[in-house]
């Protein structure tokens, strides 16, 4: 395996102030007791709510953060005992925090990082202008990192992340405020990354579409722990997640609230639209339909899917 | 097709996968940046020659008004105020910046060095290049130059020597300085400035013979950090005089060792404080 | 300032106390390196008062020493470090901000430096005295019209001082860097203003030069009431000198000021 994390835990003190002057120390367990193991090409996404432990454990895979307790293995070494030795091996995305120089032109970000990782031009020059083609870098180049606008200077953090040809990328929110083109400009580079060369992906996001269009698997992560480990439609079936249909009346009538099978939702304009919610298991939209059709003149209708933001906000929630 | 040449060394560089070859990179990128700043960078050179001008201007002020100092003459003093500002310029060009780690850590960028397969130390050392600051040593060699010209030394092979490694190992000594309380940094966010005391205050007063202060000081200064060796003891060595506060006559060729010493104590230190950083100590 | 003015400018020196009271750890790291610091320099002044045989230029030792800690202990009130709040503000646009506001520009900022330096006063000037007084030796003043003209004399120094840093910062509207006319001001000032050694000890020719600019103003002459080297009629014409300096570079700031803005309405911000 090329990630393997053994009840992982890491304790911080947080010192509060208690009263006029006297302070508190509180020892809060941001990760709590984390196992799980990423088989080398895989893609997984690591999901969680703000201090659901996720950084966190990004920096103890990473070599940034020694954990208090459990074991760590990524590429076969343990992660902080030997930082230069995994830093090879792996590259690291933060969506938030540049690891490019803010002064220099692009491509000097480039370069500095070649001589770095201590590359031959003969192996990381057609890396680079692969990427650079791909990614459409090409216009951007010479401008310096700080004139970059957040879509172009993630593409740099991106080929910056992989110009060593790591083994494992690991990403932390990287398309965090990015438009939708850009973020899928972003995700196609990273599916052709992961089908030419193997690469295993770790992925921290809260924007699902990323979860849906790259990961096979999601990690979901609650108050430091694992409170899911599978794939997405597994989610959304352990959660029971609903779908939803829309009905517009032909004329306004009561609150449909005794069809069999379904909850009633919203009622809006009067009566004229409501919502029903039904679970995929229990029935399906035809019988809901026809059970609507039975009591009431029905002109339009729609299903809505489950919303994935619903559905991991139920697991946290259960 | 993108230029795959855009990896290729700059014109006139070697480069080599080598950790050499990688932290040359990293400080030739920023000797560059800062040539490009062209007119206010003549401005900061200028600057820091006023800067030694001015820190001089106290020795001058004080021989207007009296002929020894300590026990030294004015072209003594000078001696000794060229060694130590030599030593504290090249230091400062080299290391100075190291005072920002608590930016760095505040940002992050502390962490983007742990990702990359070079010491944090090495990426911190190299962050920076003050080309600027060579002002400052420029103005300490005139001044060493001049008081050369006016004091009595019988020069042997070994003071030929020792004259011209001084403001090397001196600037080893403050670098040590630098760094060792750089790594305060790492525990205290906003209150790194009481550091100064020590690389500032630690120049403050090798500029001036040691007879001038007081034994707590000067016992402080000496061996607790070693900032005596940069130049009252050379400078003792050089005029080949004893030491009227009766220390051993060797240990004013010693600073060589002390140096390593000193290296020695301060990575020791960062070491303590990067593990703290990464949580190992806690 | 009016009474209305007044309010106004209660409340940003208020906000100036309050945001550097605020920074406890730097109040005392500053302090720690201000001790050392007055350490060094006292023991250079005494080498030289042995030297010269117990007294130089109307210094004794307790007089050295009062000035030592003196000068220490008003750094943090008359500023003689950096400071670039102004230009920085200049440099992001921020000061469009402030000029559009209904409150005189010059007059707000030198409120919320009266504020500052007030916090200065009571965090980093109090403890180096006390220190230096207890190991050292300190000479209370011994002149009541001293003692009596010493707040003044103080506040009149800390005006001077804005008044210079606020020109300054200006320098921002016409270059970018202004570390190095910033770096050149504290350098000048601090020398020619008694920082680094007493102006009573420059060599004649040097001390013509102090006196011929505002300097002295800011740091020595406030020293000068406190160690008796200005006493009686002397000391109130220090004062005097002292409003005369910071009533001129208030108004030349000013010509300075508006010659910035309307380069900028010029040029469009």
């Amino acid at each position: 395996m090329i990630v393997e994390v053994s009840d992982l835990r890491r304790e911080f003190v947080v010192r509060r102030p208690a009263g006029r002057l006297r302070r508190t120390r509180d020892v809060v367990a941001a990760v709590d007791g984390v196992t799980f193991g990423i088989e080398p090409g895989e893609c997984v996404g690591y999901i969680g709510a703000n201090g659901a432990g996720k950084s966190t454990t990004i920096k103890m895979l990473t070599g940034i953060l020694v954990p208090t307790s459990g074991t760590v293995r990524v590429c076969g070494v343990e992660p902080v005992r030997q930082r230069t030795a995994l830093a090879r091996r792996v590259g690291v995305v933060f969506g938030q925090r540049s690891q490019l120089w803010w002064d220099l032109p692009l491509q000097d970000s480039f370069r500095l990082l070649a001589a770095i990782h201590r590359l031959p031009a003969s192996s990381a020059g057609p890396r680079l202008a692969e990427c650079v083609e791909l990614l459409e870098m090409e216009p951007f180049l010479d401008t310096p990192v700080r004139q970059l606008s957040l879509g172009q200077r993630m593409r740099g953090e991106v080929t910056a992340a992989l110009l060593h040809s790591p083994e494992l990328l690991v990403l932390d929110e990287p398309t965090i405020g990015l438009d939708l083109l850009s973020k899928e400009r972003l995700r196609g580079f990273l599916v052709r990354e992961r089908r030419e060369r193997g690469t295993t992906v770790l992925l921290t996001t809260h924007d699902l579409p990323d979860i849906e269009r790259l990961c096979d698997r999601i990690l979901v992560v609650d108050h430091g722990r694992v409170a899911f480990d599978g794939t997405l439609p597994g989610l959304v079936a352990r959660v029971g997640a609903e779908r939803v249909l829309v009905v517009d009346l032909v004329e306004p009538g009561p609150p449909l609230s005794d069809v069999p099978g379904t909850t009633l939702r919203l009622v809006e304009a009067d009566g004229l639209r409501q919502h029903l919610a039904f679970r995929a298991e229990e029935t399906t939209a035809a019988a809901v339909v026809a059970a609507v059709s039975a009591r009431v003149e029905l002109r339009d209708l729609a299903v809505t899917e489950p919303d994935i933001e619903d559905v991991v906000r139920r697991i946290y929630e259960s | 097709m993108a230029d795959p040449r855009v990896l290729e060394p700059a014109a006139g560089t070697v480069a080599g996968p080598t950790v050499a070859g990688a932290y040359g990179a990293l400080v030739r990128s920023r000797i560059a940046a800062q040539a490009s700043y062209r007119s206010s960078f003549a401005l900061d050179i200028a600057a820091q020659v006023l800067i030694g001008l001015v820190e001089f201007a106290e020795v001058y002020v004080v021989f207007s008004q009296v002929e020894k100092l300590g026990g030294f003459s004015f072209a003594e003093v000078t001696l000794i105020f060229g060694l130590a500002t030599a030593g504290f310029g090249l230091a400062d060009l080299v290391v100075g910046h190291v005072d920002r780690l608590p930016y760095y850590v505040r940002t992050g960028q502390l962490d983007a060095f742990l990702l990359r397969p070079l010491s944090a130390l090495g990426q911190l050392v190299t962050s920076d290049f003050s080309l600027r600051r060579l002002g400052r040593v420029v103005v300490s060699l005139v001044l060493l130059a001049v008081a050369l010209t006016a004091v009595d030394i019988e020069w042997t092979p070994a003071r030929v020597v020792l004259l011209l490694v001084t403001p090397l190992i001196g600037a080893v000594i403050f670098g040590a300085v630098f760094v060792a309380t750089s790594a305060v940094g790492f525990w205290l966010v906003e209150g790194t400035e009481f550091t100064n005391a020590f690389t500032y205050g630690g120049n403050y007063l090798s500029s001036f013979p040691f007879t001038v202060f007081g034994s707590v000081v000067r016992r402080t200064f000496t061996f607790v950090i070693p900032i005596a060796f940069v130049a009252y003891l050379p400078a003792l060595a050089l005029l080949g005089r004893e030491d009227p506060l009766g220390l051993p006559g060797w240990l004013s060729w010693s600073a060589g060792p002390v140096a390593l010493l000193s290296c020695c104590a301060a990575g020791l230190v960062w070491r303590v404080g990067l593990r703290h950083y990464t949580g190992a100590g806690s | 300032m009016s009474l209305a003015a007044a309010r106004p400018a209660a409340a940003l020196a208020g906000a100036g106390f309050r945001r550097w009271s605020t920074y406890r750890q730097a109040a005392v790291a500053g302090v720690f390196v201000n001790t050392v610091f007055g350490v060094i320099k006292l023991s250079i002044l005494l080498a030289v008062a042995d030297s010269a045989g117990g007294t130089v230029a109307g210094y004794d030792r307790v007089g050295l020493s009062t000035y030592a800690w003196m000068s220490q202990g008003l750094i943090a009130v008359v500023v003689i470090f950096a400071w670039t709040e102004l230009a920085d503000r200049i440099r992001t646009g921020d000061i469009a901000v402030d000029l559009a506001r209904p409150v005189d520009l010059q007059l707000a900022w030198l409120a919320a430096d009266l504020g500052r330096a007030l916090w200065g006063l009571l965090s980093r000037a109090i403890v180096p005295i006390l220190f230096g007084a207890a190991l050292f030796g300190f000479r209370v003043p011994g002149d009541a019209a001293a003692l009596l003209l010493l707040p003044v004399s103080i506040t009149l120094a800390v005006v001077v001082s804005f008044a210079c840093r606020f020109m300054v910062n200006l320098a921002a509207f016409w270059i970018t860097e202004v570390r190095g006319p910033v770096t050149f001001y504290i350098l000048v000032a601090g020398l020619l203003g008694g920082h680094l050694i007493p102006v009573q000890l420059f060599p004649s020719w040097l001390q013509a030069v102090a006196y011929a600019t505002p300097f002295p103003a800011i740091m020595q002459w406030p020293i000068d009431l406190v160690t008796g080297q200005a006493s009686g009629w002397a000391a109130l014409g220090l004062v005097c000198a002292q409003l005369g300096w910071a009533v001129a570079l208030l108004a030349l700031g000013r010509v300075v000021l508006r010659r910035a803005t309307r380069r900028l309405v010029v040029q469009g911000g």
